[in-house]
């Protein structure tokens, strides 16, 4: 008899999860790649560091986060409906989750400052406040497009004592704010770790940002069985690079849940991308015909990203997980609803899970299925957006 | 040996140091004559970018020539289809990024870029790791597969890849992208390091933006690459005659 398949095991030698993933980066910043390998290794096999991470998360973050029935709402679309709440960790997003394993690992190499990329700003300010907590340095790069569309954002980062430097080259959002994070840690690669927001970029990033967003699935997993699920009939989360989808997915990708990720119609890497390279990995990209990155446009900044994680990649290439992708005009309708069922106002990124939901309720997602919703993220940050497009179409 | 390889070989035989400046291809309609003018000024090869969208080890200058040369509409295609136009008495080498040479298919790319004249290509964000089918191709085309040394790159790393690298070794003069010049660099610690075990052709190369950097470099290497402050002339509207007393003061210095 042979062994069972299982999902979302460690990437193979090279970083590959089957053919995506990989490590695609400059010479300069091997030698930091293998070590941050190394040292995660170690890490993540030292019962002393997992400890330490869970502490500061019970301690710090809020964790456990609970897991509330979405009673209303679930009546309203004939669905049984348990969300996740990463909205109420510290920052109000499953972000501070990565961002304080991977300050710990800093730490633990001896460097004492940290750079990170943001899009809608979460990210950075996770980071931003993580790195407050821990006394290291930090510099956050953000497209000068989204410095404007998330101007309290930088306004927090900076509170928290971290410098932000606006992005102005290429389309001046998210990806640009990848390769200038990728660029300044050429030079500074000695002392400075570079704190990847997603499960993205070159291996080790992927697997250990997944590895330190799964506590996501496991908690989740747990808390459903107090409600009698034994497993979901489906499992639910928006995907911009992918780190709550992984970090979720992790939990059910060994038993029978439909994994769902929701992409942005406009950064639909799965739907509309083809096989590339790009921020140090192999994966689904949107790009044209000669190979040049297209600019993903979406309404949240969050999922403005032409690219996916590779571990997504895979699992939607070998069909274990679903990626579907949700319009703009879909996405005020859903945090609406769920506003006014729920109590909860999603991040916009989040909402784009809640209105693939609302569309396939009966349909994708038959009449009385279980269904896990990951809600990423609150949506306090988006609430000035929100309201200038509601005063607009009225 | 690749015919890159034997070429910058032969020219280091003289007692000469070697001049390699870089340009933009398609950053402006009369691009080619800007490599022939180099080359009549006193450049021993040249290093043509292809562009991409999103080029990680560029700087600002080659950021924006890289956009720019986009806008018209440059492809991998386009520049050997140029480069039919000139008829380079010098080595051609081309500098991209992975994705454009892998979307073009890579034994086709390797093989294109020879039929046009070019026969070396650094790929800077194909980690030693990862090269193995690009080097393949490049095989099947005599094209060498250029790889980088860093100044963070362990001794033992160093050994494998001047034992891999083909054509000549691109050592990293300093821990930045292209056109950062401050400090004063590793690259002689890096051509030193090269050097332990292997004798490849070592050029230095990042951050070089005056002809005396490039005497100081030259002096500890077979040679200097000289990119962003090069686009910058022809990025504030230089032609030919600047290209050429550019070069010619670079020249100047290397061979004083």
């Amino acid at each position: 008899m042979s062994d069972p398949v299982l999902y979302m095991e460690e990437p193979d030698e090279r970083g590959r999860f089957g053919e995506f993933g990989g490590r695609f980066v400059p010479e300069a910043l091997m030698p930091a790649c293998l070590e941050l390998e190394a040292a995660f290794t170690d890490a993540w096999s030292d019962a002393a560091f997992i400890e330490e991470y869970r502490t500061v998360l019970r301690e710090f973050a809020g964790r456990p986060t609970p897991v509330t029935p979405l009673v209303r709402l679930g009546e309203h679309l004939g669905l049984r409906i348990f969300a996740k709440r990463e909205d109420l960790a510290h920052t109000g997003s499953h972000k501070i989750n990565n961002v304080i394993g991977q300050t710990l690992l800093t730490k633990r190499m001896g460097k004492r400052r940290v750079i990170a990329e943001t899009g809608a700003g979460q990210h950075g300010v996770a980071t931003a406040t993580a790195a407050a907590r821990l006394g290291l340095e930090c510099t956050v790069f953000m497209g000068e497009v989204d410095t404007e569309r998330q101007i309290l954002n930088v306004f927090r980062m900076e509170l928290l004592g971290s410098r932000v430097v606006p992005v102005t080259s290429g389309s001046r959002t998210l990806k640009d704010a990848v390769n200038e994070a990728m660029r300044e840690w050429v030079t500074c690669v000695a002392d400075t770790h570079y704190c990847i927001g997603s499960v993205m970029g070159p291996h080790p990033f992927p697997w250990i940002v997944r590895e330190f967003q799964s506590i996501i699935g496991q908690e989740a997993s747990r808390q459903l069985a107090d409600f009698g699920v034994d497993v979901p009939d489906a499992v639910i989360a928006c995907v911009g690079g992918g780190s709550n989808a992984a970090g979720i997915f992790a939990g059910f990708a060994n038993t029978s849940s439909r994994l769902i990720g929701i992409e942005a119609a406009g950064g639909s890497a799965v739907g509309n991308g083809s096989p590339g390279v790009l921020h140090g990995m192999r994966s689904l990209l949107m790009q044209d015909e000669f190979g040049q990155i297209e600019e993903a446009h979406s309404i949240s900044a969050g999922l403005d990203y032409p690219g996916i994680g590779p571990e997504h990649a895979h699992l939607a290439q070998i069909g274990r997980a679903e990626y579907y992708a949700i319009g703009d005009e879909d996405v005020i309708g859903a945090l609406r609803l769920l506003s006014e069922k729920e109590g909860i106002i999603p991040a916009l990124e989040t909402a784009h899970a809640v209105a693939w939901m609302i569309r396939e309720a009966g349909g994708a997602l038959p009449t009385g299925s279980t269904v896990l919703l990951n809600l990423s993220g609150r949506g306090d940050k988006d609430v000035a957006q929100v309201q200038a497009i509601l005063r607009a179409q009225s | 040996m690749k015919s890159l390889e034997r070429d910058l070989r032969a020219v280091r035989a003289t007692g000469r140091k070697l001049l390699v400046p870089y340009f933009m291809g398609g950053l402006t309609n009369d691009w080619t004559e800007h490599v022939e003018a180099a080359v009549l000024a006193g450049a021993d090869a040249v290093e043509i970018g292809i562009p991409f969208s999103d080029p990680m080890m560029d700087g600002p200058v080659i950021q924006e020539a890289d956009l720019r040369s986009l806008a018209f509409g440059t492809t991998l295609e386009s520049i050997c289809d140029d480069l039919s136009r000139l008829d380079a008495a010098v080595p051609l080498i081309a500098m991209t990024y992975y994705n454009i040479v892998l979307h073009y298919g890579l034994d086709r790319a390797a093989g294109k870029l020879a039929d046009s004249g070019i026969h070396g290509a650094i790929i800077p964000d194909l980690a030693l790791e990862e090269t193995a089918p690009w080097i393949a191709a490049c095989d099947g085309a005599d094209v060498a597969s250029v790889l980088l040394v860093a100044p963070s790159t362990p001794p033992a790393r160093v050994d494998q890849l001047a034992a891999r690298t083909q054509g000549f070794a691109y050592a990293s003069a300093r821990m930045a992208v292209t056109g950062q010049s401050a400090g004063g660099g590793d690259g002689e610690r890096v051509v030193e390091s090269i050097r332990r075990t292997s004798d490849v052709p070592a050029l230095m190369g990042i951050g070089i933006a005056t002809p005396n950097q490039a005497k100081e470099a030259a002096e500890v290497s077979d040679g200097v690459i000289v990119g962003s402050a090069l686009v910058q002339v022809i990025l504030d509207g230089g032609g030919t005659s600047e290209i050429e007393s550019f070069i010619r003061s670079f020249r100047s210095a290397i061979d004083s």
